[in-house]
């Protein structure tokens, strides 16, 4: 049996939480964008403009049956060879914003077809202008309702961003690489990466959960009435339409 | 300036897509397989199995999978020997494969009626044989669009195997490109082949969940 | 004659609502009981005890000589000797009526294909479904459905029926076709614990009506108890309808 020897790892804690810090900022700014994106493309594709709706289809199937790899060298080298050279960071953001975008997109798009039509007509009669109607009629409840969805995506959209170290971008797998090829404990730095990645998806569960809890306090506020009355609090219908996996 | 990338290209191209190919095929069997020993034992009433099939989920499902594809790799070539890409990757991919598959059949059998439980139960049957006879039936009708959808994630996901060398479609886009430097040519060929392949499984897999909907409303 | 079901001062918690509190009844062989009583007094999950879907916190549950309360009871056992019927049918939904009977007798009693089919085809003949052999359930009408599931417990041969409140999810004018088959059921000498809402029925059918209220034994008596109850619970329970 081989026996796993971490001690050559220890000087290196710094640079691994400098990459997981790296790591998580990424993620955070293509979720940031992505989420921008997701929520224009998916009102673009509703609206009733053919040519705008094609649009939006094809970008969607695109980046969602295509790999997030060939996205990313792409976007990277394809740029560079008409003479874009973008700093392997943005790069990386970029083509994570654009995969994000377009899941984002279709999970919210699910998310505003299930709000009632019946709701939507009462707030035209209120004579509600559209753009409120969107934001407060229509995205607000889907939102909501997506969220798990939305949140799982976004975790998943973390571990892809370990591919960005194939354009050399910095961030935890790439830190990795180097300390596996310094240290030659390969085995040893990837269990420990692998380690960091679970307590970034914990760190971002939790961050998460927190921020739904603020963000739709009329459910927290059902889950709680329902728990004091000593009865399970009821299902809110949820939108599944994230398939696992999917990002990469 | 074009020129460079000539029909022998294409056709290494097009040779490598059998790769993919293979590779997706042996994860989603091997990987089906082990995702249904670890949907069993996700729903097995003995709760240390239980509790030990949701820390393999929860585990495999929160690192990337090019962690674990590396893990994979290194782990296999302490012992001395080089192992083959394809072993590693496909190793690294069935397990992949179990976690998620199990996670999502789990689900499907969850979501089937406690009643349906309870009354197979009541007619003595058991445990197994109402999954077998009762449930799983039921449960495979739910189960399929989100497996058909994994199926394309896989695909997509053996690209990664390129990075231990191993020559799919996306290694071979990347040895040509390496060549002539035609990133835009080359990887859009390459994605648009990704595209020939999970666009139809995609369609499929969102017909099917769109059927269902409508006959459970 | 011994009895066949005996519930023993029986207590049941769900959290921290106590369910039961200390029902005894016994049924005998042959017999024909009626529960009835407002929605949580009890009724159904005293029935569902008999039958293990609910353990017990307190008593003594004995069904055919087999202690249902004992920890480390044989299910198979006590379910061969037990049927139930579920207000909801709950057949199979991917196989057909015919193949919703011969499942069990297949799978537990490991009979052959064309024993089962006969005993299948005797019990649908039974509850007058004979030619619906071929039917998926989902062609059924809610009646219709009742019927099979009735049939699918029977052909188990057991010796004790549950009936949990087995017409309340139907049509008023489907009930009439079920209460039939379970009046035959009862002619032909089978043991059945029906909770219902159907008076008429009860009082007509069963041998026995126990009233239970607020998860107790309230009254028992026959027919005549339902034209003059003696506890004032009881008399508001049948002036409200329900």
């Amino acid at each position: 049996m081989f026996s796993l020897d971490f001690s050559p790892l220890w000087p290196y804690w710094p640079t691994f939480l400098l990459g997981a810090w790296l790591t998580l900022k990424m993620t955070c700014v293509a979720v940031f964008f992505g989420l921008i994106l997701g929520m224009l493309v998916a009102f673009a594709k509703r609206a009733k403009v053919p040519v705008l709706t094609r649009i939006c289809i094809i970008y969607i199937e695109a980046v969602r049956n295509t790999p997030f790899l060939v996205q990313i060298f792409l976007l990277y080298f394809g740029l560079a060879s008409v003479g874009l050279r973008m700093p392997t960071f943005a790069a990386a953001a970029l083509a994570m914003t654009i995969n994000i975008g377009a899941y984002a997109a279709e999970i919210i798009r699910a998310g505003l077809e299930s709000v009632p039509r019946g709701q939507i007509e009462a707030a035209e009669c209120l004579g509600l202008p559209k753009w409120r109607i969107g934001w407060h009629v229509m995205l607000q409840p889907s939102i909501e309702k997506v969220y798990p969805a939305l949140t799982s995506q976004f975790l998943l959209m973390m571990q892809a961003s370990a591919i960005a170290s194939q354009i050399s971008a910095e961030e935890l797998t790439a830190v990795a690489n180097t300390v596996q090829s310094d240290t030659f404990r390969s085995l040893e730095t990837y269990i420990v990466v692998a380690a960091l990645y679970l307590v970034l998806s914990l760190i971002i569960k939790l961050i998460a959960w927190a921020v739904g809890e603020h963000l739709f306090k009329r459910r927290r506020a059902i889950r709680l009435a329902a728990k004091r009355a000593g009865k399970t609090p009821p299902d809110t219908q949820r939108v599944d339409t994230v398939i696992p996996g999917g990002a990469a | 300036m074009s020129g460079g990338f000539t029909s022998a290209h294409l056709i290494y191209l097009v040779q490598s897509i059998g790769w993919t190919l293979v590779l997706s095929v042996l994860a989603f069997a091997l990987g089906g397989i082990g995702g249904f020993c670890v949907m069993l034992a996700r729903i097995s009433p003995r709760v240390w199995l239980s509790r030990a099939a949701l820390v393999y989920i929860e585990a495999i499902q929160g690192i990337p999978l090019l962690i674990l594809l590396f893990i994979v790799y290194f782990g296999l070539s302490v012992y001395g020997y080089q192992v083959p890409a394809l072993i590693a990757a496909g190793l690294a991919l069935m397990v992949y494969s179990s976690a998620y598959l199990g996670d999502i059949w789990r689900g499907c059998i969850e979501a089937m009626p406690k009643p349906q439980w309870e009354a197979s139960e009541c007619l003595s049957l058991t445990r197994w044989q109402t999954l077998r006879l009762v449930i799983i039936p039921q449960a495979m009708r739910l189960a399929l669009p989100p497996t058909v959808g994994f199926l394309v994630q896989l695909i997509k996901m053996t690209s990664l195997a390129s990075v231990i060398g191993f020559v799919e479609l996306t290694r071979a886009g990347q040895i040509i490109n390496n060549s002539i430097f035609q990133p835009f040519l080359i990887f859009g060929l390459v994605g648009a082949f990704y595209f020939v392949l999970c666009y139809p499984l995609s369609r499929w897999s969102q017909s099917m969940e769109n059927k269902l909907n409508v006959s459970n409303r | 004659m011994s009895a066949i079901v005996k519930v023993g001062d029986i207590h049941k918690s769900f959290g921290s609502n106590h369910v039961l509190k200390g029902v005894s009844f016994e049924i005998e062989k042959g017999e024909m009981i009626a529960v009835i009583g407002a929605s949580g007094s009890g009724k159904s999950t005293a029935l569902r005890c008999i039958d293990r879907l609910e353990t017990i916190d307190q008593g003594q549950i004995e069904v055919c000589g087999i202690r249902v309360d004992d920890p480390k009871v044989d299910l198979h056992l006590l379910r061969r000797e037990v049927g139930i019927v579920f207000q909801s049918y709950n057949l199979f939904p991917h196989l057909t009526v015919e193949e919703n009977i011969m499942l069990a007798l297949r799978h537990v009693k490991k009979m052959s294909r064309d024993d089962a089919r006969r005993i299948a085809m005797n019990v649908l003949e039974q509850v007058g479904l004979g030619q619906k052999a071929d039917a998926y359930p989902e062609q059924l009408s809610g009646g219709q459905q009742q019927r099979v599931a009735i049939a699918r417990s029977l052909a188990m041969s057991p010796k004790v029926m549950l009936f949990d409140e087995v017409t309340s999810a139907l049509d008023p004018q489907l009930t009439g076709e079920v209460l039939r088959v379970m009046e035959d059921l009862a002619a032909d000498g089978m043991t059945m614990l029906l909770v219902t809402h159907e008076m008429a029925f009860a009082k007509r059918v069963a041998d026995r009506i126990i009233y239970m209220h607020q998860g107790k034994v309230w009254e028992v008596g026959d027919g005549s108890m339902l034209d003059a109850p003696r506890t004032p619970e009881l008399r508001a329970f049948l002036d409200n309808g329900l």
